[in-house]
């Protein structure tokens, strides 16, 4: 009885998380009762359970750092954050799925309860504590994914990109568990605190914790789309259903961004000198090939794909800096990302033809917006301009936040190089906002989108320019994450 | 000594077996070699004393993952000259980089010693030490959390196989008995008047049709 009750305070800190595994189970069930064409209550059901979800992550906030279940689940300052914003955008995306689905009579139940699911993978990637639950978090996100992107089987470009994004994430999992099962050989240790003390202990290198180390830097790339592991990147955004993209390309960098940090930043913080080098390569190489091959796509969703590559890149620059501000920075830059991506697909989203299946994906359907709705114009400018880094949007102050604190550690030729790719990816950013206001619209039908949409994207889009107004109101955030930085001050 | 021969037996029958798995012709031996390189591995884990997972291995994947595998391997009747049409093109290629990486490993490897500090030698127990209860003493109390999410990926499995399988296609032909049952006379046969004629060229057309 004892034991019983001390297992069930022990794990009170992941309250949350038990809450949305169970939720999710009752959702499904309940789903499985409704009848055809009611598919909103399922999805009204599911953003509920997140709103209680995020009200748990909320009530449990950390102090400092919590372990629970023989340290495989860590509750901390940045869990926590990356969990609220997480939360926050999947909440968003699906009122985007179910407009899109409704409109399309594609509506199904499975695609919020994998979407549910999906994010509890994100919740434990972001709280794992051993690289144990770090993979079965990865795997859930993974395989809800997987399955989300084909649900639509009509379309053979949507279960293309599925089979494409099955072998390629299987394949990567499989290299991540090999560097683990490396790691778990030589230091008889899964959980990040163990194998962190017994290298530390260790008086010399074993190779085999190297060669691990690299296995697990390529998974992690590889789930991150970092050059030169992208190539499932293009082809899946733009196979996948508009808001089944937004969701690839949102939530699970932040997501991505807290597995790195438990991994790297923690498990294995003392091969700091050697993932630093492999991050700087994918970084550059990121920078490189992103904002070059972004420039020759015609299609909207490639573009903003290959733009997501870049970023990575910047992504990675902040975290090789190994200070507490570079972490800062870095998850500075992979919230705002977030939140620029979730309103440029979301402008996709909204800009969808009605007839049949097709989407308004190719760059030239954003030919004279203006003149057809200037207001979501205007929004898309504001978008783009974020996402190119100009001022005073947020993408300039995460940029700046990264670029100056590779400065910091000494590291300008890095900062220059990423300056440089950065002005070349200017140009496909400028070419849609030269698209959208000085050119004649393909078609003048005006554009029919259901209220929610308009609504959360422009609240989406004006959060940009807030936060670019008000950029210490997310890094004051973000520097809450990492102790190690309030203290050094 | 004894057990040395056979570990090494064990894994040469494994490796083998691992490698007709990928290079065999017919889809069903493939499966087969699949079973035979669980059985040898089973049979390793034995050797390390890990009776429970030797015995779960063959039960579980022997027992069931593999014979559904051969039942979806017959179902479908994959033709696979199509698939390896490329091997002998892509071999020279594939080769060379195999024969990089190998180089690559081996000249890292041989300038310092792999060793595992941290594993140690196998520590043999006595004939009633049950790892069986130890395994799931670790597995309902260090690793419940862990236990959990690997159930949730489970269900997360199912819903997804079910999703991506159930759906009504245009076009597929399936009976409701009901419909079969209350269906009337008046719906399936019209009474026609035909007058009859001798006409030839009626005729002609009628055969025609």
């Amino acid at each position: 009885m004892n034991a019983v009750h001390s297992l069930w305070l022990s794990s009170l800190p992941a309250l949350a998380e038990f809450f949305l595994l169970a939720a999710g189970c009752t959702i499904l069930v309940i789903d499985a009762f409704l009848d055809k064409g009611r598919e909103a209550i399922t999805c009204r059901l599911s953003q509920l359970a997140l709103v209680v979800t995020l009200a748990l992550v909320v009530a449990l906030f950390p102090d400092a750092r919590i372990t629970a279940f023989d340290g495989s689940f860590v509750s901390d300052v940045m869990g926590g954050l990356l969990k609220i914003f997480i939360l926050l955008i999947v909440i968003v995306g699906l009122f985007y799925l179910q407009a899109y689905l409704d409109e399309r009579g594609q509506a199904r139940g499975e695609y919020f309860v994998l979407v549910l699911f999906g994010s509890l993978g994100m919740l434990v990637m972001v709280s794992a504590g051993s690289f144990l639950t770090l993979y079965l978090g990865l795997e859930l996100l993974s395989l809800s994914l997987y399955a989300l992107v084909a649900l639509n089987r009509e379309s053979p470009l949507a279960c293309e990109a599925a089979m494409k994004y099955f072998v390629l994430g299987a394949l990567a999992s499989g290299i991540l568990l090999y560097g683990i099962s490396m790691i778990y050989g030589s230091t008889g240790r899964i959980d990040f605190a163990g194998v962190s003390s017994a290298i530390g202990d260790a008086s010399s290198l074993s190779l085999i914790t190297l060669l691990g180390l690299v296995f697990v830097v390529v998974g992690i790339a590889f789930k991150f789309g970092a050059v030169p592991f992208h190539m499932w990147v293009p082809d899946v955004y733009e196979g996948a259903p508009a808001p089944i993209t937004m969701l690839i390309a949102t939530a699970p960098k932040i997501a991505a961004f807290g597995m790195l940090i438990r991994a790297l930043g923690e498990g294995l913080e003392f091969l700091f000198i050697d993932w630093m080098q492999m991050l700087t390569f994918l970084a550059i190489a990121s920078l490189a090939i992103g904002n070059v091959v972004a420039i020759a796509q015609t299609n909207m969703k490639r573009m903003l794909a290959y733009s997501a590559i870049a970023h990575v890149g910047f992504i990675f620059i902040g975290l090789l800096t190994g200070t507490p501000g570079g972490k800062a920075a870095s998850m500075f830059y992979v919230i705002s990302y977030a939140l620029m991506a979730l309103g440029a697909f979301g402008m996709v989203i909204w800009l969808g033809r009605k007839d049949g299946v097709g989407e308004a994906d190719r760059i030239d359907d954003l030919k004279g917006i203006i003149e057809r709705n200037p207001w979501f114009a205007l929004m898309m400018l504001f978008l783009m301009l974020s996402m190119a880094g100009v001022p005073p949007f947020v993408g300039f102050w995460a940029k700046l936040a990264v670029l100056s604190e590779a400065v910091d550690v000494g590291m300008t030729w890095l900062a220059v190089t990423a300056v440089i790719f950065s002005v070349i990816g200017l140009f496909y950013y400028l070419r849609v906002v030269g698209l959208m206001f000085f050119h004649a619209p393909e078609r003048s039908a005006p554009i029919v989108a259901p209220n929610t949409v308009r609504l959360v994207l422009s609240i989406n889009a004006l959060a940009i320019v807030a936060f670019g107004f008000y950029p210490d109101l997310l890094m004051d955030i973000c520097v809450r994450a990492f102790p190690g930085l309030m203290a050094g001050q | 000594m004894f057990i040395s021969f056979v570990f090494y037996t064990l894994a040469a029958v494994l490796v083998a077996s691992a490698i007709m798995v990928i290079s065999a012709r017919n889809p069903v031996h493939c499966a087969l070699f699949l079973v035979m390189a669980f059985f040898s591995s089973a049979g390793i884990w034995l050797l390390l004393e890990a009776e429970f997972l030797a015995i779960v291995l063959v039960l579980v994947y022997v027992g069931a993952v593999m014979v559904l595998f051969l039942f979806v391997v017959m179902m479908l009747d994959i033709n696979l000259a199509p698939l390896r049409e490329g091997f002998a093109r892509y071999l020279p290629i594939g080769a060379l980089v195999a024969a990089v990486v190998v180089i690559e490993i081996v000249l890292v490897i041989g300038a310092s010693d792999i060793d595992l500090p941290a594993v140690g030698d196998i520590v043999y127990r006595d004939a009633d030490y049950s790892n069986t209860k130890e395994l799931g003493t670790l597995l309902y109390t260090v690793h419940l959390y862990a236990f959990e999410l690997a159930a949730a990926i489970l269900l997360v499995a199912i819903v997804a196989a079910i999703a991506l399988t159930m759906r009504r296609r245009s076009g597929t032909k399936s009976q409701d008995p009901s419909r079969q049952v209350a269906v009337k006379r008046e719906d399936r046969i019209r009474i026609v008047s035909m007058p009859s004629s001798s006409d030839p060229e009626h005729e002609s057309s009628e055969r025609r049709r």
